[in-house]
């Protein structure tokens, strides 16, 4: 269940040298969507439909958007062979800073967000500069931080919440891009939001085209490319999942703000971790420290600007959570850095290190919040939902384990 | 006193692509110090730990015979049983326990299942003083120096009743007074009937401690020689005997104006406080030269070459750097790439490749900056570039994409190599670049630097292997102890001759 880019490039190996270059469907890259589909697909029968219903896939959005933003975050941090215990209390403490200043001393929200995302940041960079500077291990810098940043939330809120919030914040949470275009009818499905539609349409074309384009370019530099049967395959795939959420949320309330939010970090952080120098650095550390650092890579500043980077995205994760509460609370974001660290883990990042994939990381907290919705829509009870979170953990790491044994990787 | 101890007969051991050991014999007789003697990867370490039972009977051919009886050691356990310890280069204490606890480790001091500290430290108090430890026995390790660990070590093996005491290398890391000391230990523990086989580069400790010397080269014997009238120059042309003919590539060598010079070049070691690794080392490299640097393990080959790469190794760093006649600084490794240095590195695997990464990401590691515009890399130039390489280097692998990990030695190396020559050096410093090679590849790797040095490259090779550096190299500097102690042009250089540089002024070291 681990990572495309290890797998898909270990494949080839495997057959006679010389011999003809075929694509093939390897189970290792593709495990965690097929387990994520199996998952869905369970829990759709066991609920007998309610799970795609159109309200409930809005639900699964907005309740796990900030665990997926800390997700995007965690994933860089583990692939670059560390780990960040204190995202909970800096999601806690940024929703105490943000509602301070929101709602105590009334700064306008635009910069009331970005500084708390600033404070965000410069967390980050304490723990960092002790992580890469100092040469603590980031376990147990984080741990002290996770201390350290409740304390500071307690420090800031006293023992009570701050709140309301200012309506643009709770939009950007909880709220729903309106109806610009007004509704369209979809025959049996009643009425839809075409703003939505329409937004649902460009993405699709977004996918198709710059997947064109890169598979395109990649032949032009005589790479080998898939089949493309399997191309359209997949692309077709990825179009009618795209298109039935958006289907299903533009019969709902249209498309949440936090989605749209969500897709640009996806998109922004994919491109920066497989194209940017800097995320092709991250990769190098984790995978041998020592090989960065003799090929001139700056590996403390790639290590610091991650925990900078893990900061800004946990800040931005409390005022969501914060916006969607309407409330910054001194407890807030307890064991948020759990579903964080499992959803990289679920989603095939290496425990050593040097791999993982964002997308990874969004599926697996997606399959966290798949079984946290769909246990709690079919009645079970929270210990239930415990048991099962943790087996699936358990299980996909025992999964990546056992595939990487099995193809014999030389580490 | 001459009956024989030990009979090894007929030992071959093969890794693949590498035959180790061929038909090696040894005897040792009882109560003697018998001394082997070969370069760097002659087999001396692969022979004793085919004795020790690290690689287990089945592993290797051949059969040993220890007193009297064929042995067929499972393991370590097995050969310590039988009263045979080996003390390796690399000592294997615990640092953080006391000297007791790592005399008695594995072998616990226990009553009903619970440690007796009296009798523990009692009697590692009298180990201690068998071997003139004069250290408290709950003394942490990591407080003692290596002479002193070294003394621990012994002592661990005394606790085992031991008979034959292997020890690699042992005096590579200590200074004079804690050699002298070490090696009138040794004679004692002969006067005791304790038998000795000793591995060591220093021939003049040799000579002053062996009874017989075994000399190895290519994973075989050489011969067996009586210490007694024994000279050092016999021993070095048992151990580099060989001929040169056909191993290398032919070249005709276009020398230049020089590119780097390095004066008064010193580097203290970052983990033993003070302790001086090279010393005012100098050297010269040209244009389209290719300049050997000879030295045993342990001489600061290494070290010399990773301090000048941004100063990548090492602390208390002094000294000069010129290139193209202009001093420079460097202080990271970025820097140095950025003056066109590169340092291909002898431990690929722990120190050059990124080993669950393929091979075209490899490739772009230390020039991810040439393929990208504004930080954002260009995969299609990155796979065009990885695949030039892989084809003129005769990279065998189905494509770009494979995984380095899984690659051979050679091929391994020839991706490290690609990835320096794209940073587009002006200096390249190979360390040990045909470590752990198969012969065809090796050539290849040859053919590489001859064309790096065609090209105008000043190539600095590092190689425990003299003919290597005989067969390539235009100059050759040795390097013992830290020091340069010589610069052979290549008309005048000998395996010989060299071989006596580089065991020279070990005795002077600090």
């Amino acid at each position: 269940m681990s990572v495309a880019p290890t797998a898909e490039r270990a494949a080839p190996l495997s057959r006679t040298p010389g011999g003809p270059r075929r694509f093939q469907l390897n189970l290792r890259q593709s495990g965690i969507y097929i387990a994520f589909a199996a998952i869905v697909l369970l829990f759709t029968i066991l609920t007998g439909g309610d799970m795609l219903a159109p309200q409930n896939i809005s639900n699964i959005i907005v309740q796990n958007s900030y665990i997926l933003i800390l997700a995007i975050g965690m994933i860089l941090v583990i692939i670059a062979g560390h780990i960040d215990l204190s995202v909970g209390s800096i999601v806690a403490a940024s929703g105490a800073v943000a509602a301070v200043l929101m709602v105590n001393h009334d700064v306008p929200w635009p910069l009331a967000v970005l500084l708390t995302l600033v404070v965000g940041g410069l967390i980050g960079a304490w723990q960092g500069y002790w992580v890469a500077y100092f040469g603590i291990p980031a376990f147990i810098v984080t741990l002290a931080g996770m201390l350290l940043f409740r304390a500071v939330t307690y420090t800031i809120l006293g023992n009570r919440g701050i709140g309301p919030f200012p309506e643009e914040v709770r939009t950007l949470s909880n709220g729903f891009t309106s109806g610009f275009l007004g509704n369209v009818g979809l025959g049996a499905l009643g009425g839809a939001d075409l703003f939505s539609l329409l937004l649902g349409l460009a993405a699709v074309a977004g996918i198709v085209v710059t997947q064109w384009r890169s598979r395109a370019g990649r032949a032009r530099y005589g790479q080998v490319v898939e089949p493309l049967p399997l191309f359209i395959t997949k692309i077709a795939l990825a179009a009618v999942v795209v298109m039935f959420v958006v289907v299903q949320l533009a019969r709902f309330r249209n498309v949440p703000w936090v989605l749209v939010l969500l897709a640009a970090l996806v998109i922004g952080y994919s491109v920066l971790t497989n194209r940017a120098v800097f995320g092709r650095q991250i990769y190098a550390v984790g995978g041998n420290l020592q090989a960065a650092t003799l090929s001139g890579v700056k590996v403390k500043s790639v290590v610091f600007w991650i925990f900078v980077n893990m900061g800004v995205l946990a800040a931005l994760a409390g005022i969501i959570f914060a916006g969607r509460l309407n409330q910054a609370n001194p407890t807030g974001g307890d064991q948020f850095e759990l579903d964080a660290i499992a959803a990289a883990f679920i989603g095939g990042a290496a425990v050593q290190g040097g791999v993982g994939k964002v997308v990874g990381a969004i599926t697996g907290g997606l399959i966290m919040g798949v079984i946290n919705n769909g246990m709690s829509l079919i009645g079970a009870p929270s210990e239930q939902v415990m048991l099962v979170k943790g087996a699936v953990l358990l299980a996909a790491v025992a999964f990546d384990v056992w595939t990487k044994r099995r193809a014999g990787a030389s580490r | 006193m001459s009956d024989s101890i030990l009979r090894m007969r007929g030992i071959s051991k093969t890794f693949p692509g590498v035959r180790a050991l061929d038909d090696v014999n040894l005897e040792v007789l009882r109560g003697e110090i018998h001394a082997i003697c070969g370069e760097n990867g002659a087999g001396k370490s692969t022979l004793m730990k085919v004795l020790s039972g690290v690689y287990p009977h089945g592993d290797y051919d051949g059969e040993i015979t220890f007193e009297g009886q064929e042995c067929r050691f499972g393991g370590i356990r097995d050969s310590e049983h039988h009263g045979i310890v080996i003390i390796h280069q690399e000592l294997a204490l615990a640092s953080n326990l006391s000297i007791a606890e790592n005399i008695f480790l594995g072998n616990e001091q226990s009553r009903r299942g619970l440690i007796d500290w009296n009798r523990t430290n009692a009697a590692a108090a009298e180990l201690m003083r068998r071997v003139g430890l004069d250290e408290n026995p709950v003394t942490q390790v990591i407080d003692l120096g290596v002479g002193k660990q070294q003394l621990v070590e012994i002592a661990k093996a005394l606790s085992k009743q031991v008979k034959l005491l292997i020890l690699d290398e042992p005096t590579a890391a200590l200074n004079d007074d804690d050699s002298a000391h070490l090696l009138d230990l040794l004679r004692g523990l002969r006067d005791e009937g304790i038998t000795c086989v000793i591995i060591s580069h220093k021939l003049n400790e040799v000579l002053d401690i062996a009874d017989r010397v075994t000399i190895l080269r290519d994973g075989k014997t050489i011969t067996t020689l009586d210490a007694e009238g024994l000279t050092e120059d016999r021993i070095i042309s048992g151990m580099v005997g060989r001929d040169l003919d056909h191993r290398f590539p032919p070249r005709e060598p276009r020398i230049g104006e020089e590119v780097l010079r390095v004066e008064d070049w010193s580097v203290h070691s970052p983990t033993q406080h003070g302790r001086l690794l090279v010393d005012r080392a100098g050297f010269t490299l040209r244009r389209g030269e290719i300049v050997g640097l000879a030295g045993l393990m342990g001489a600061g080959r290494t070290e010399l070459a990773m301090s000048i790469f941004g100063r990548a190794y090492g602390t208390g760093i002094s000294g000069r750097i010129f290139k193209d006649g202009r001093e420079i600084r460097l202080r990271s490794v970025r820097e140095a790439i950025r003056h066109g240095i590169a340092y291909a590195t002898e431990d690929r695997k722990r120190y050059g490749l990124n080993l669950i990464e393929d091979i075209k990401r490899n490739v772009s590691a230390a020039g991810l900056r040439k393929l990208a515009k504004r930080g954002w890399v260009d995969e299609n130039e990155e796979y065009q570039v990885a695949d030039s390489y892989r084809k003129s280097m005769n990279i065998k692998a189905p494509s770009v994409a494979s995984i380095t990990g899984k690659l051979s030695g050679g091929n391994q190396q020839k991706v490290v190599l690609s990835k320096w020559i794209f940073t587009d050096p002006d200096v390249l410093i190979l360390d040990e670049p045909t470590r752990g090679i198969d012969v065809g590849a090796k050539y290849e790797i040859y053919t590489i630097i001859n064309q790096l040095a065609e090209a105008g490259k000043s190539i600095l090779l590092i190689s425990s292997e003299l003919p290597e550096l005989l067969g390539l190299c235009d100059r050759i500097y040795t390097l013992s102890a830290g020091r340069i102690t010589g610069e052979v042009p290549r008309a005048e250089a000998t395996q010989e001759g060299l071989m006596t540089l580089m065991t020279a002024g070990q005795e002077a070291r600090p």
